[in-house]
């Protein structure tokens, strides 16, 4: 099989389809086999058997999001990374390229280093230190 | 082009049948390992030495009530054990189970599908399994199961960085995101030059680590740990939908058992392929086989981290080594070109 056509990508709508086809099987065979007595204890949230105390909905902490925020800066750093990686030995290993083997190099690295100094940026700051 | 989709309809259902096999008996035979590791048999009653015990924890999924908290979201709160499972399902479609084969008198290729940015894609359904969990704890109106749902996403998304820059290590090597590729140039040198040993040592352990993380297992399960969170994000759930979420689980293992045999330890290369290519299935088998059994393994063995402790080891030890293993990889294959 040759790679890199657009008819490759259809298997992915396809095992969604069949994903999405069994995992909606598998709700609804309860419905038609379990049985459904409805009482009014079964119904409340769940908190060790007390009355519960306050909404679900109250403010959680802050320090999830600022994980969120960061996770999205070093995400878009592995985004840049990939597609270097990919690119970097297939210009190591081709003699036109000789001399932009050091830019590539070079340029990357930096990028790194300057993305591990904000790693430790963060790490200084505590957002990296208090999270439960 | 019928006749490649029907190849391609057949591949999907033949390895769906296998995985929803295989996830049903992974925990049979997580249960066996953790009665043997505990120094007593596993199940054994159900069936002829316990085999047939999956099927019976599934008919009692199916026949438990369905029961939906009073002020819960409904849709999310069923469409949550969905988004959780077909992600971790939907991986298996590039992953190379061998070389080609004959079969029928048409040379089949044992993937289902090959497209040039298949690591990528499976990075990309790795991410989509944390909306499963985050709606599920938001939709249980359930405060223990928002706290989980809240440390099982912050636990999910810090470990996938370190995921994510393990596998550039590798990509630094093959200079490609195709799996097939990666596994081929893994060939030749009687298995030395599988990815784990010669090159990516460091990398496939802080891919190792973080696949336990991602796929919250033990030691870093405590999303899901009884004595604190009750159960986690999946508190409010019952019955199938319960059911639902333990098979997702499983299917993760497996997921990320499959990427790592291929990636790290040459996917289907083995002694002999060239000549009998059924061997590769037997291989690759085996090799995810012996993954999950130490996925099993570590699970009984290990005991649980504090949330801190989890997140600092995430965060403060595999990023940065994630990092340094790119940059250390990177300046080997400068300096040493020839050493491909």
């Amino acid at each position: 099989m040759d790679s890199a056509g657009t008819v490759d990508y259809i298997p992915i709508i396809l095992v969604f389809l069949v994903g999405v086809g069994v995992a909606s099987a598998m709700l609804a065979m309860p419905l038609l086999l379990a049985r459904k007595r409805a009482s009014k204890v079964k119904l409340e949230p769940y908190e060790c058997g007390v009355e519960p105390v306050g909404t679900a909905r109250e403010r959680q902490s802050v320090k999830f999001y600022l994980v969120a925020m960061v996770f999205l800066l070093f995400d878009i750093e592995a985004v840049f990374l990939i597609p270097w990686a990919v690119v970097f030995p297939n210009v190591l290993h081709d003699p036109a390229y000789s001399s932009f083997r050091y830019v590539l190099y070079g340029e990357m690295m930096l990028f790194l280093v300057v993305l591990f100094i904000g790693l430790v940026y963060v790490w200084r700051q505590g957002i990296l230190n208090w999270t439960r | 082009m019928t006749d490649l989709f029907i190849e391609w309809i057949i591949k999907i259902l033949v390895i769906f049948g296998i995985l929803l096999t295989a996830v049903a008996y992974l925990s049979y035979m997580e249960r066996k390992v953790m009665g043997w590791i505990q120094l007593r048999k596993g199940p054994n009653r159900v069936g002829p030495g316990g085999l047939l015990q999956p099927l019976a924890d599934g008919l009692k999924f199916m026949f438990k009530e369905d029961i939906i908290p009073l002020q819960a979201n409904r849709l999310l709160f069923a469409l949550a054990p969905m988004l959780f499972l077909v992600p971790a399902v939907m991986t298996f479609i590039v992953i190379p189970y061998g070389s080609e084969v004959t079969l029928f008198g048409r040379t089949i290729a044992l993937h289902v599908t090959r497209f040039d940015v298949g690591l990528l894609y499976v990075l990309a359904l790795a991410s989509l399994g944390v909306y499963g969990i985050a709606l599920a704890g938001w939709s249980s109106n359930n405060k223990y199961s928002l706290i989980g749902a809240l440390r099982s996403s912050a636990q999910m998304i810090s470990y996938e960085l370190a995921l994510g820059l393990s596998i550039v290590g590798v990509l630094i090597q093959s200079g490609s995101l195709d799996l097939v590729k990666i596994v081929e140039a893994q060939g030749g040198w009687h298995g030395l030059k599988w990815n784990v040993f010669l090159v990516q040592p460091f990398g496939f352990i802080i891919f190792f680590i973080s696949a336990l993380a991602e796929t919250n297992r033990v030691p870093f399960d405590l999303p899901e740990a009884e004595a604190e969170l009750v159960a986690g994000y999946h508190t409010e759930y019952s019955s199938m939908k319960m059911g639902m979420f333990l098979m997702a689980e499983e299917f993760n293992v497996i997921t990320s058992s499959s990427v790592a045999a291929t990636l790290f330890f040459g996917g289907w290369m083995g002694p002999g392929v060239g000549t009998y290519p059924w061997l590769s299935i037997v291989y690759f088998l085996a090799k995810v086989f012996i993954l999950v059994f130490v996925f099993v393994w570590i699970r009984f063995t290990l005991p649980r981290f504090r949330y801190d402790q989890l997140m600092t080891l995430g965060w403060k030890f595999l990023l940065p080594a994630a990092i340094l293993n790119v940059i250390f990889t990177a300046t080997v294959m400068m300096l040493f070109p020839g050493l491909r």
